[in-house]
């Protein structure tokens, strides 16, 4: 379902150019703000769940109208939204009001961007592009800006500090994760997500699904060098020095409140989504089943993206709750000493892999 | 349609280029030329040129618009706000504005353009990197020893000797 059909279809209707380019645009646009809404609901909650069962704690309980009327705490999510909603909006006296307030939808439009070439399924992608894993990359980084944007604006020393190391973090991990994401492009030679999945059918070593992961041992250690790149593109724990609460109030997000705060964890976890939606088209072969030829028609291929979308989301939740925060230096050490060499090694493995038995 | 949205996107590029220029804040002029980056992808996007699009968005918008307002922020201490540069002999400049948008103007008009058929091209990724590792290698190849020795100098330069 991507744009283009629909303005294909509407062209079969009538001639109206501009009406059909609009609804074309709304109709793929409004579902994609809901799937970046409902994620960040649910994720919300099965964060506040999963923390709570790693510390052995029951986490939320009894929420709702009255007492204990919430199964389960299932209402939690919606007082959190309608608190953040109804949140006072304050705009510090010193600040630069117009970067201050255009810095949320900046932020906001890295992440919606990203979301629009995610290939849910094999009909469910808003834009099919040529350059697919190319173009997520690169509007990955227009966030980086708004970031720079929000730390300065607010006139804020911990929110200035937190930008800079967000930025600093961001830009740097971009290296590993895009020399790491070069790799199912070697393999698939392509860069369109959904050809690059159509690669990933069939077996490999017999039994194994034939997913860019376990076709050769360099894919393999480039997963795992993406996947955490793409946590730490993501500002998340144990990678959460921007926002480290014990140095730096919230970092960049520290005069933020309200609605404009909620913009940027919509993002945030828009982001997550985003990153974890390319590592499982480029990797874990996108809504191929794990077992080639059964359960690969119609919606199957939905459910098998979303479960392995969902449980990299989960994986990164865990890495929240089980590792300490890495220190800044530790940090830049892993990424320019530790990934970038692996990374381009990988690139050089892959090829002569290819050379030899592709 | 495409008419309305290509003007859209002029519109956007020449208005914040203008910004850019005319902006007394140093930084609203760096976050304005974000848009102008982002209009020239646009157009880029007009042209079929979807690979170069993205790099366009990789390199100026993540690479360099980043780094100059990283800069922006190191060389000044980071309480003041008060960044700003004005313009100066704005005759003199006016003089070699219109001087090279006439020289500009004689080359589009004189160029003899190479018609793009009107159909998307079945990859741009492909011929471009085919062009690049085997017809181009050796321009392509010296223009990535002198990067790296500008990176390597710029280290060197940079270090605090101890």
């Amino acid at each position: 379902m991507t744009v283009d059909m629909l303005m294909d279809w509407f062209a079969t209707i009538g001639d109206f150019p501009i009406l059909s380019f609009l609804l074309a645009v709304v109709i793929s646009g409004v579902p994609l703000f809901l799937v970046m809404a409902l994620n960040a609901m649910v994720a919300v909650y099965v964060e506040r769940k999963v923390s709570a069962f790693m510390m052995d704690r029951i986490g939320p309980m009894g929420q709702g109208p009255g007492l204990h009327a919430g199964k389960w705490g299932l209402l939690q999510t919606a007082a959190d939204a309608v608190k953040l909603l109804v949140k006072e909006d304050t705009i510090p006296e010193t600040s630069d009001k117009l970067l201050f307030k255009m810095a949320p939808f900046i932020i906001f439009i890295g992440a919606f961007l990203g979301l629009a070439a995610v290939p849910f399924s094999s009909v469910l992608q808003v834009a099919d592009f040529n350059v697919g894993v190319f173009y997520i990359i690169a509007v990955g980084s227009i966030g980086v800006i708004g970031i720079v944007m929000a730390g300065w604006a607010s006139n804020n020393k911990w929110s200035l500090y937190g930008a800079m190391r967000s930025a600093a973090q961001i830009i740097s991990y971009e290296i590993p994760a895009g020399l790491s994401i070069i790799i199912p492009i070697m393999m698939a030679g392509t860069m369109n997500l959904q050809e690059m999945i159509h690669f990933q059918e069939g077996n490999v070593w017999g039994i194994l699904p034939n997913w860019i992961i376990f076709n050769n041992p360099f894919t393999f250690i480039a997963f795992f060098i993406f996947f955490i790149s793409a946590v730490a593109e993501t500002n998340r724990t144990p990678f959460d020095i921007p926002e480290a609460e014990s140095e730096l109030v919230a970092g960049w997000m520290t005069e933020y409140s309200g609605f404009r705060w909620a913009v940027f964890f919509l993002s945030e976890y828009a982001n997550m989504l985003v990153v974890s939606g390319l590592a499982v088209a480029g990797f874990l072969g996108g809504w191929q089943s794990p077992i080639p030829g059964m359960f690969d028609t119609g919606a199957w291929g939905l459910f098998w993206f979303m479960s392995k979308l969902i449980f990299l989301i989960f994986v990164m939740m865990w890495f929240r709750w089980t590792f300490p925060r890495l220190r800044v230096d530790q940090l830049m050490h892993v990424c320019w000493k530790v990934f970038i060499p692996i990374a381009m090694f990988n690139i050089f493995g892959v090829g002569i892999w290819k050379l030899i038995f592709g | 349609m495409a008419d309305i949205v290509f003007w859209i996107i002029v519109g956007i590029t020449i208005g914040s280029a203008f910004m850019v220029v005319q902006s007394k804040s140093l930084l609203y002029s760096a976050y304005a030329l974000l848009f102008t980056f982002v209009g020239v992808t646009g157009l880029y996007v007009f042209l079929w040129a979807d690979f170069l699009a993205v790099v366009q968005v990789v390199v100026y918008v993540g690479g360099i618009l980043v780094l100059i307002i990283f800069g922006i922020m190191l060389t000044n201490k980071i309480t003041s706000v008060n960044i700003s540069h004005s313009s100066m002999q704005k005759s003199a400049g006016a003089i070699v504005v219109v001087g090279f948008l006439a020289v500009l103007g004689y080359m589009v008009f004189n160029t003899p353009w190479i018609e793009l058929a009107n159909s998307e091209p079945a990859s741009t990724a492909e011929p471009l990197g085919h062009l690049l590792m085997m017809d181009y290698l050796l321009p392509f190849e010296a223009a990535s020893l002198l990067l790296l020795g500008a990176l390597i100098g710029a280290t060197t330069l940079s270090r605090k000797e101890n």
